[in-house]
């Protein structure tokens, strides 16, 4: 008896909510994009779960891939994401000695 | 929503969605941002665990080494590297926090009430033996997924020489 598909969605759901939480919430920039890596690898949860559930049993040809080439493909964005993100952060932080986010606001009028 | 028969796959998906989910918390509620990065470990190994629950294997390495190996590395230097805001009396949360939660709070009611009033298929075929070869022919097959490829190949490459210029000291 497999797992069923609604409690996977559940659990990506409250993952992703955690990390919305995370992102909103935090001060610290590095905490802001730790928030961001929880929601996307909920996204990657729905992803692979409706893959299980759905593209194989539907599919017409016998490698049904394309769920699990799009979780690989999130994960190749997450990574580029983290490394430009934290490589921001640190020049940010050369620069102004801080990464809070309320005091990076000189793109502001 | 009808209780299924319990099985081991069951259990198993109960105790990892506890490991994710605690992981998780733990992420966005700790105050010591270190600690917070090794509980998004935690959360990412749990995550690792329901691609095995998935039946795909090949994900499940991938998210170890990449996410585990490699991401989590790289937050727990840039948190090496800008040490100086963990001193005491720091405050981890900014004023919006309250509204934040409310915000996720209300998201996740929505989500879960949504959720749970479809009318999911269940999958009754099984996952073909050997995907993991199958995922790498597709992925240079030109009817496939090779354009895909590339292009991941090209972003990858942009965020490299990206991260290199803006982190490197003038």
């Amino acid at each position: 008896m497999q797992v069923p598909l609604s409690w996977y969605l559940i659990v990506a759901a409250a993952l992703f909510c955690i990390g919305l939480y995370g992102a909103l919430s935090r001060r610290n920039a590095i905490g802001v994009l730790m928030g961001v890596e929880l929601m996307l690898n909920s996204v990657n949860i729905n992803l692979l779960a409706f893959w299980r559930h759905i593209e194989v049993a539907t599919a017409s040809t016998p490698a049904a891939l394309s769920g699990q080439v799009f979780a690989i493909i999130v994960i190749t964005v997450a990574a580029a994401e983290a490394a430009v993100g934290l490589a921001l952060i640190i020049a940010v932080y050369r620069n102004r000695r801080t990464v809070a986010i309320e005091d990076v606001d000189m793109m502001k009028l | 929503m009808s209780i299924p028969q319990v099985t081991v796959s069951h259990v198993v998906f109960v105790i990892l969605s506890a490991i994710a989910l605690i992981g998780a918390l733990g992420v966005v509620t700790t105050r010591n941002l270190f600690r917070a990065a090794l509980f998004l470990v935690l959360s990412f190994i749990g995550v690792a665990g329901f691609y095995i629950l998935l039946e795909a294997e090949f994900l499940a390495m991938v998210q170890i080494l990449v996410y585990v190996g490699a991401i989590a590395i790289l937050i727990i230097f840039a948190i090496m590297l800008s040490q100086r805001l963990m001193a005491p009396g720091y405050k981890a949360s900014n004023e919006q926090w309250l509204w934040a939660l409310v915000a996720a709070v209300a998201l996740f009611a929505a989500l879960a009430f949504i959720l749970l009033n479809v009318g999911w298929p269940t999958a009754e075929a099984s996952v073909p033996q050997g995907t993991v070869a199958e995922l790498g022919k597709a992925l240079v097959d030109p009817d496939q997924y090779l354009l895909v490829f590339e292009v991941a190949s090209v972003l990858l490459l942009a965020a490299l020489v990206g991260a290199v210029v803006i982190a490197r000291e003038r």
